[in-house]
């Protein structure tokens, strides 16, 4: 029944896409709709699947000739994730409801965009996995380059070259792992008990999921995302940071771990303490949560202050997939969901609820503005972000990065040490655009206030109130009760980590 | 000689001639007085009957041998290269109805049908003598579609340069051929094999490599292989439009299914039974390698070369022909790929067909676009193209499809046929240099897809300066829309193709 996730975007990106543009109305209501239906069929799926494990949607032969399936299969980690993408659709539409421009294609890209994003999360066989996470990419292009704002032509290509050049990668992964195989199946439980010869995993790994990590946003591949995400309109953004980036960190587990475990063998040889693949992917990691964390503090564009945190919280994600253990690999994929949700709610306020009003994201212009007694609510609601996003108690950052940080305790306790610079840079770099862009103390002049009161901004909307409730409200409830997610993570986690040991 | 055996076997090339002439008389006897417009359709319908009756004849000629030499194949991949270039051809002539660069439609159809039956036999010809003749009929064709537009002084231009280097590789074609000859003392394509390998084993292999080398660069040439490829970007910017779109894709269908034929010869030439024993009396494990490998790595270079410089080419191109000529070469470069590491089934070859017909109908489909917006603005420039998606949003999904689906975006049929290609390729070539050549493919298809986006870009992402909305005839605009609807369902379900194609092998 998740598989209807798929469909729906995909006939309603085609519905949408054939609405006359005018009036822009109609083709927001019905984005809306197949977004919401797509969540409530997350959110039914995801319910009904506790305690189920990994069961099989649709199994069709697609091209009996190479052994080729459609194959949809879920298990506790796709419903999770799956999950992310109906919410973050549905904030997406939400904050994206004050679009004019071509609005019937706006949300046609968009919904084409979700529909591959939920086939990538669903696919249990590589090459449609593969298919869907192309699918991707050139809606992303569209949206930048159309309806975007800063160097928009540039962020869109930059995007789509980095993207395309990673899926590249992964497609000789995949020819090669289905050739090596022996040409019958490119279903994942397939290849993954192939039995694929060490050497031949040793340099297959490191491709592949540098291919996938290019769109995780992995140091030094990650200078899309900054770009990218200043680009980006408001609903492009949340989707980028929100789900397209987990689409890379979901391919690095899935596929690059999952197919290749024998990758993360070490060499037999170590230069300067890194011995293995692991250890040079974890300390890549380890210098995006740092360096992520250290250039987002020194940014004079809000926007730009978020691309780059996005770079420092998926390199958490990073992290806790290369710490091959229960916990840490749990924490990589609750952090997946928590950062959907995070990134997403703070795209959408500075995006939407502030850039949208001021028309400036330039913290020089922001801090002469006011906001916190102008848009208090846009204060308030980034004060919440802020806090979820440097990973306090009682959100969901906290939970997840905690977790990621016990795992590489264990494995390598120097990891640890050293993501924790990140983390409390991250407390800086928050706390300083909190208070430049919203908290300013130079006071007004009788002239100002004047001026201030002349061009009043316009009243904070419904969609933007109900966007930024539905994101506070999933931080916060996975933050007070992560177990609602991790009864589901910790099984699947487990049987992949099993299955890469055999 | 049995010539009623080789009428049989000639009944499609003999109905599209029957054709050809036919459309002559009605056009200059019958129409003499009609407008142009009439005229021009029903040239085109005429030769859409053609090739309609061809379809039939081809399911039911056979094959044709004088004495032990076969001269004409009917094997799948025979088949399959004729009907996809009737088809194709067919398609071609639809988008002659709403065009205007000439008066002499009766003449334009007619030759088109005769290079087309060129076509027919050089995917068939088994022999050097027949694949000449045949490839002189397909030349000579295209040189003076490429000239058709009278008015236009690039038309000539380009098809006097085509013409020159059409000549000169045609003579280095029939020199390697003698030597060939001189080898064997046949024009068998499965004796020449043979008896060069002895040949060569015997003190003549420097010379078999300048034969295949001569060979090679024929043949490149047809397909616009690197370096033999300075033709094309003029050829596909002067030529009037469909006469560009037959060139791109008929002539390609022709060449690759000749190339599939040569190279299956090289392979198959030693699984007959009476060179078993020589064999073993030589020695020679191997198949028929030591023909096998100078071919293979003569193909591997031009594929290099192609793949490389087209893809970089492409990146610098202004105007949208010529980048449809680089990366047509780019793409030529990805099939020779397959053709160097050909396996000994036929997956090779049902991929490499597989390839070329559906890189054939999308190519005719992005001229046909091409050629609509360079009526309405007169000009092919990527500027050309700003605001495609306001003044005609159905032209501007159908570019859209088209365009990604020669990037190799799934769920396009472009992918699909890359995907099944290079797996071939992996499949035949075991090591690690087939690996390498194919992840170099895969990444310089990557770089195409910044040359794909840049037209698209033009199309949906930049402001037009002109907003009149463009027209496209009702036939060209119901030709593309069923190609792009075709590159869209082959896209969603390959099967359906790659069953068709592998109907026409013999079950193993």
């Amino acid at each position: 029944m998740l598989s209807t996730t798929i469909y729906i975007s995909f006939i309603g990106a085609l519905f949408v896409g054939l609405m006359p543009s005018k009036p822009s109305r109609l083709a927001r209501i019905l984005a809306l709709m197949v977004a919401l239906g797509g969540l409530g069929v997350a959110v039914a799926g995801f319910a009904g699947g506790t305690g189920q494990g990994t069961v099989v949607l649709t199994d069709k032969a697609w091209i009996p000739s190479m052994g080729i399936h459609y194959l949809l299969v879920a298990d506790g980690i796709s419903r999770v994730l799956v999950l992310l993408t109906g919410i973050a659709a549905v904030a997406g539409v939400l904050f994206s409801w004050n679009v004019e421009l071509r609005t019937n294609q706006f949300f046609a890209f968009y919904l084409a965009l979700i529909g591959g994003v939920y086939g990538v999360f669903l696919s249990g066989d590589l090459f449609l996995l593969f298919v869907f996470y192309e699918i991707a990419i050139v809606p992303k292009y569209f949206l930048i380059a159309i309806w975007g704002s800063t160097r928009r032509e540039y962020g869109a290509m930059k995007l789509a070259l980095y993207s395309f050049v990673g899926s590249a990668m992964v497609l000789i992964g995949l020819l090669a792992a289905y050739t090596a195989s022996g040409s019958h199946s490119t279903a994942l439980a397939d290849l993954a008990h192939a039995g694929l010869p060490v050497s031949f995993q040793m340099w297959c790994f490191p491709l592949v999921f540098v291919g996938f990590a290019i769109l995780a946003g992995m140091w030094p591949f990650h200078t899309w995302a900054p770009t990218g995400h200043v680009a980006a309109p408001t609903a492009a953004s949340m989707l980028l940071a929100g789900v397209v980036m987990k689409l890379g960190a979901y391919g690095c587990l899935r596929v690059a771990i999952g197919l290749f475990p024998h990758g993360l063998d070490p060499w037999g040889f170590s230069f300067i303490g890194i011995g293995s693949w692991r250890d040079v992917f974890a300390w890549l990691a380890v210098i995006g949560i740092v360096y992520g964390a250290l250039v987002a503090l020194a940014q004079s564009d809000f926007k730009f202050v978020i691309g780059y945190s996005s770079v420092s919280h998926m390199g958490f994600v990073l992290l806790g997939l290369m710490t091959l253990n229960q916990i840490g690999v749990d924490g990589a994929v609750l952090q997946m969901f928590s950062h959907g949700i995070i990134a997403g709610l703070l795209f959408g306020i500075v995006g939407r609820v502030v850039y949208d009003r001021t028309h400036t994201r330039q913290f020089a212009e922001l801090e002469k503005m006011h906001l916190s007694r102008r848009l208090p609510f846009a204060a308030w609601a980034f004060v919440i972000a802020g806090v979820a996003s440097m990973g306090l108690p009682g959100f969901s950052g906290f939970v997840a990065e905690l977790q990621v940080l016990v795992g590489s305790w264990r494995a390598n306790p120097i990891w640890t040490v050293a993501s924790g610079i990140g983390i409390i840079v991250g407390v800086a770099y928050t706390w300083r655009a909190l208070q430049k862009a919203f908290f300013s103390d130079t006071l007004p002049t009788a002239h100002t206030l004047e001026a201030e009161q002349a061009h009043p901004f316009a009243p904070i909307c419904w969609s933007e109130m109900a966007g930024v409730s539905l994101l506070v409200a999933c931080a916060l409830v996975v933050g007070l009760y992560p177990r609602i997610l991790l009864d589901q993570i910790e099984p699947a986690v487990k049987a992949l980590l099993a299955g890469g040991a055999q | 000689m049995n010539y009623g055996a080789l009428f049989h076997a000639t009944l499609p090339e003999t109905v599209l001639e029957i054709a050809a002439l036919l459309v002559i008389v009605v056009d200059l006897g019958l129409l003499r007085k009609a407008a142009a417009q009439t005229r021009i359709a029903v040239a085109a319908l005429v030769g859409i009957a053609g090739c309609g009756m061809a379809l039939w004849a081809v399911s039911v000629a056979g094959p044709y041998s004088y004495g032990n030499e076969l001269l004409l194949a009917a094997n799948g991949s025979a088949i399959v290269a004729q009907i996809a270039i009737l088809i194709l051809t067919a398609l071609t002539l639809l988008l002659l109805i709403d065009t205007t660069f000439t008066r002499h439609a009766g003449e334009y159809a007619s030759v088109v049908l005769m290079a087309a039956a060129g076509g027919l036999i050089i995917s068939a010809a088994q022999d050097l003598l027949v694949i000449f003749t045949g490839l002189e009929l397909l030349s000579l064709g295209l040189y003076i579609l490429t000239a058709f537009a009278k008015q236009s002084g690039k038309s000539a231009e380009s098809a006097i340069k085509y013409y020159l280097f059409g000549g000169m590789s045609a003579a280095f074609l029939l020199f390697g051929f003698s030597y060939l000859y001189g080898l064997s003392g046949s024009t068998s394509l499965q004796k020449i094999v043979q008896e060069s390998y002895f040949a060569s084993i015997a003190g003549g292999a420097p010379l078999l490599i300048l034969a295949l080398v001569m060979v090679a660069v024929g043949l490149g040439f047809k397909v616009a292989a690197v370096p033999f490829h300075l033709w094309a970007p003029d050829t596909y910017e002067g030529a009037p439009a469909p006469a560009a779109a037959f060139i791109a894709s008929v002539s390609k269908v022709a060449s690759f299914a000749l190339l599939i034929s040569i190279s299956t010869a090289m392979l198959h030439a030693f699984d007959m039974a009476n060179s078993v024993q020589a064999l073993a009396l030589n020695g020679q494990p191997s198949k028929a390698f030591g023909v096998a490998a100078p071919w293979s790595l003569i193909l591997t270079i031009l594929s290099v070369a192609s793949m490389v410089l087209g893809n970089l080419a492409a990146l610098a191109q202004t105007s949208v022909r010529r980048l449809l000529a680089y990366s047509a070469i780019a793409h030529a470069g990805y099939i020779l790929l397959g053709l160097a590491f050909f396996s000994t089934t036929n997956l090779s070859s049902q991929a490499i067909l597989y390839y070329i017909v559906t890189y054939g109908l999308t190519t005719i489909g992005a001229f046909g676009a091409v050629g609509v917006v360079e009526r309405a603005t007169g000009s092919d420039k990527l500027d050309a193209f700003l605001g495609l998606q306001k003044r005609n949003p159905l032209l501007a999904a159908i570019l859209l499809v088209l365009f990604l689906s020669l990037a190799g975006i799934p769920p396009l049929v472009g992918f699909w046929a890359k995907f099944n290609l290079f797996a071939a390729v992996l499949g035949a070539g075991s090591g690690k240099v087939a690996l390498i050549l194919v992840a170099l493919a895969v990444a310089f298809s990557a770089v195409s897809l910044y040359y794909y986006l840049q037209v698209l870009k033009r199309v949906y992402v930049l402001p037009g300066t002109d907003e009149s909305p463009i027209r496209a005839g009702f036939v060209t605009t119901a030709v593309l829309v069923l190609i792009a609807a075709a590159v869209l369902v082959l896209g969603c379900f390959p099967a359906l193709l790659e069953g068709w194609i592998a109907g026409f092998y013999p079950v193993i």
